[in-house]
């Protein structure tokens, strides 16, 4: 019996209505080796909402936007303990196929990351793989679009990936994981590499995605979590063993303009981080 | 300090700029040195690689016939006359048994003249290097000494040379058997080395268990032994091939499993022990060099794939080995590049000292090129000299071209990203 390929098409299918959040940690742990890099996150992130993560260095925002597609796993020795609930499902139960989940959840990169392959190939790869059976040349242009990039790579969507300017590169990137028709996109500092105009059009990106996509944003920039997010959550350090907790989390305007916690008003003011 | 040239200036500054210009003195010389003995390796192989020599026939080919005429001149009936009175009558049947003389071509019955009549010698030979400042000289000794012997320069490496197979006669040897033996096993030893060494890389780099400490120290102990079995002396390789493939394995490597030898004559000491015992020994560099290639690959490139739903084979197959490739075939070549200049496996694994048919399938009896020079320098003979160097030149190119296939094949590769 192929239980993985049950709970994979429950994936597919799931749509119960009375989950009103895209996705939701509870109690969640991550481990490197036996450094407690995040400690009992309960996060709830709701439907077609910017949600941005933000803190000091090494407070775990990456390691738990990481948690939410079970990237963690793939290069370092990392154990996770708790629940991360997606349309109710339990990502790290022992059936789920976490490929699968990767495919639901996509993710685009603190560096602009594209294939060293052509724009059309960096667009239809994560398609093909998933045996995308529609019009390719659709699905590309519709992603290029949907990533507000079309205009600019319509006339050389031979050319490497990599001929393209950082800002390009990173709205590929957005549009490579828009084609593989996720239902929510991870953002890891998407536009710290970027200048300030394209960052910009990032965020503006952003924005508009939020019609289709439920969008998990890792800042560093204080001004971009204000700008972009309708909620946001504030991470910081354990004064105790050193793990990553999550402070406060609520909308954006109230916990810029009214944290409940000194700790997030020191950080958003400047005062440490 | 100088203080009136400002802060910034120094009395130290030309002590830094003579200790700069003797460190880059000590590297330059370090180069010149390596391209020294470079070019005295070639000036020696070219040497004896060509070179005047004085050439004396058993019987003059201008006593064969009329006086108004040449040899080159004659007819194929004129021909086989002149050969049939000149050889025994046994030896003339013997060569009419082979292949009737009608059916001969002019060209080839004159070499049978020369071959069976005439029969040149080199009575002595000079080096390039006397060839060229001292020609006057060699001109005087030749009329003196070998008053009958006609003076050429000889370019012991010609198209001849190299099509033509081993012979006991140094004048007519050629390396053609030689080279396709060194051909076959290189073919075989990539066969054999190039998928297992990449897959084993692949695994190590990409598959292997890095999370749990017990699979990491298992992981460590497998990456330290495959180091050091890269540097294992190869005769030891040698030695292994001669027990595992030449033995153990010598219904197989005989043929006589597939019935295209007896079983009860069969020998293991085939083109097919060989290439397996050099892809052995390749092996660990290909494995090595592979992984590092791997390893080059950026992680950024995995995430991405994986990020977007991809398995692991998939990520490999589509991102990870198109990226490594360039590195990987470079490695393979150098590896290759070693194992086409072995010589001691291949003695021990059983190589022929001397034969004269070509290989013409994995159980043929071989020889390769380094063990076709190496038999020749063991000669008595000074000739032997001239065409081993000859021969060397002939295993120098093809490993020059063998790079230059690397070099087109890595860009093939980077040119498609």
């Amino acid at each position: 019996m192929d239980n993985g390929r049950i709970h994979t098409t429950k994936l597919d299918s799931w749509q119960d209505t009375n989950v009103t959040y895209a996705i939701e940690a509870q109690g969640l742990n991550v481990y490197y080796d036996n450094f407690r890099a995040l400690k009992n996150v309960d996060l709830k992130i709701e439907r077609h909402k910017v949600t941005a993560i933000i803190g000091p260095s090494g407070c775990g925002k990456s390691t738990v936007l990481r948690a939410f597609n079970r990237m963690n796993e793939l290069f370092r020795s990392a154990r996770t303990e708790g629940r991360v609930l997606f349309n109710g499902l339990d990502i790290y139960h022992d059936q789920i196929d976490p490929v699968e989940v990767r495919r639901h959840i996509g993710m685009v990169f603190q560096k602009p990351n594209p294939f060293p392959k052509s724009i059309y190939e960096n667009v239809a790869w994560g398609a093909r793989i998933h045996g995308y059976r529609g019009n390719m040349d659709d699905l590309v242009y519709q992603a290029l679009t949907q990533a507000a990039l079309w205009d600019e790579v319509k006339d050389k969507l031979g050319q490497s990936g990599l001929s393209l300017s950082g800002g390009q590169q990173q709205r590929l990137c957005i549009a490579r994981t828009i084609a593989t028709q996720p239902e929510i996109i991870l953002m890891d500092e998407p536009a710290s590499a970027l200048d300030p105009i394209a960052t910009l059009r990032i965020e503006e990106l952003m924005r508009e995605l939020t019609n289709n996509y439920t969008i998990i944003v890792v800042t560093h920039n204080m001004q971009q979590a204000g700008r972009v997010s309708d909620n946001t959550a504030f991470f910081s350090l354990d004064e105790t063993d050193r793990a990553g907790v999550l402070i406060e989390y609520g909308p954006t305007l109230r916990i810029f303009s009214n944290p409940a916690s000194k700790m997030t008003e020191d950080y958003i003011t400047g005062r440490f981080g | 300090m100088s203080g009136d040239r400002g802060p910034m200036a120094g009395t130290r500054l030309t002590r830094r700029y003579k200790v700069a210009a003797l460190w880059r003195n000590v590297f330059r010389a370090s180069t010149v040195v390596g391209i020294i003995v470079l070019g005295l390796l070639l000036i020696n192989i070219a040497n004896s690689a060509f070179g005047y020599v004085a050439v004396t026939n058993r019987v003059d080919p201008g006593d064969l016939v009329a006086e108004d005429r040449a040899l080159e001149d004659l007819d194929h009936a004129e021909l086989v006359a002149i050969l049939e009175v000149n050889i025994s009558k046994g030896l003339f049947r013997k060569l009419a048994n082979e292949k009737p003389f009608a059916e001969r071509e002019r060209a080839e019955v004159l070499g049978l003249i020369y071959e069976n009549v005439v029969k040149p010698e080199v009575a002595k030979q000079w080096t390039l290097l006397e060839s060229i400042t001292k020609r006057s000289e060699i001109v005087a000794e030749a009329t003196t000494a070998y008053p009958s012997a006609t003076l050429r320069f000889e370019s012991w490496l010609d198209v001849a040379f190299i099509t033509s197979p081993q012979s006991s006669d140094a004048v007519k040897a050629g390396i053609r058997t030689a080279l396709l033996g060194s051909l076959w096993t290189i073919a075989i030893a990539i066969v054999f080395a190039f998928p297992i060494g990449v897959g084993a890389a692949i695994y190590l780099e990409e598959y292997a268990d890095h999370a749990r400490p017990a699979a990491r120290a298992i992981n460590q102990v497998i990456q330290t032994n495959i180091s050091n079995l890269a540097g294992v002396p190869s005769i030891i390789y040698g030695i292994l091939g001669l027990a595992v493939f030449v033995r153990v394995l010598e219904p197989l490597t005989s043929g006589a499993i597939f019935g295209l030898t007896d079983s009860t004559t069969a020998n293991g000491r085939t083109i097919i022990s060989a290439g397996l015992t050099l892809g052995l020994l390749i092996l660990p560099l290909i494995i090595i060099n592979s992984q590092e290639a791997i390893r080059a690959v950026p992680n950024s490139l995995r995430e991405a794939a994986f990020g977007l739903g991809a398995t692991r084979w998939q990520t490999v197959w589509s991102h990870v080995l198109p990226n490594a490739m360039p590195g990987i075939l470079t490695g393979t070549i150098l590896s290759v590049s070693r194992a086409m200049g072995e010589t001691a496996p291949l003695v021990v694994v059983g190589a022929s000292t001397y034969i004269t048919a070509d290989p013409s399938e994995p159980f043929s009896k071989f020889t390769t090129l380094p063990i076709q020079i190496y038999q020749w320098t063991t000669r008595p003979q000074d000739v032997f000299r001239n065409i081993a160097a000859a021969a060397i030149i002939a295993l120098l190119m093809l490993l020059l071209s063998m790079n230059g296939v690397a070099i087109v094949l890595r860009n093939r590769f980077s040119k498609r990203t």
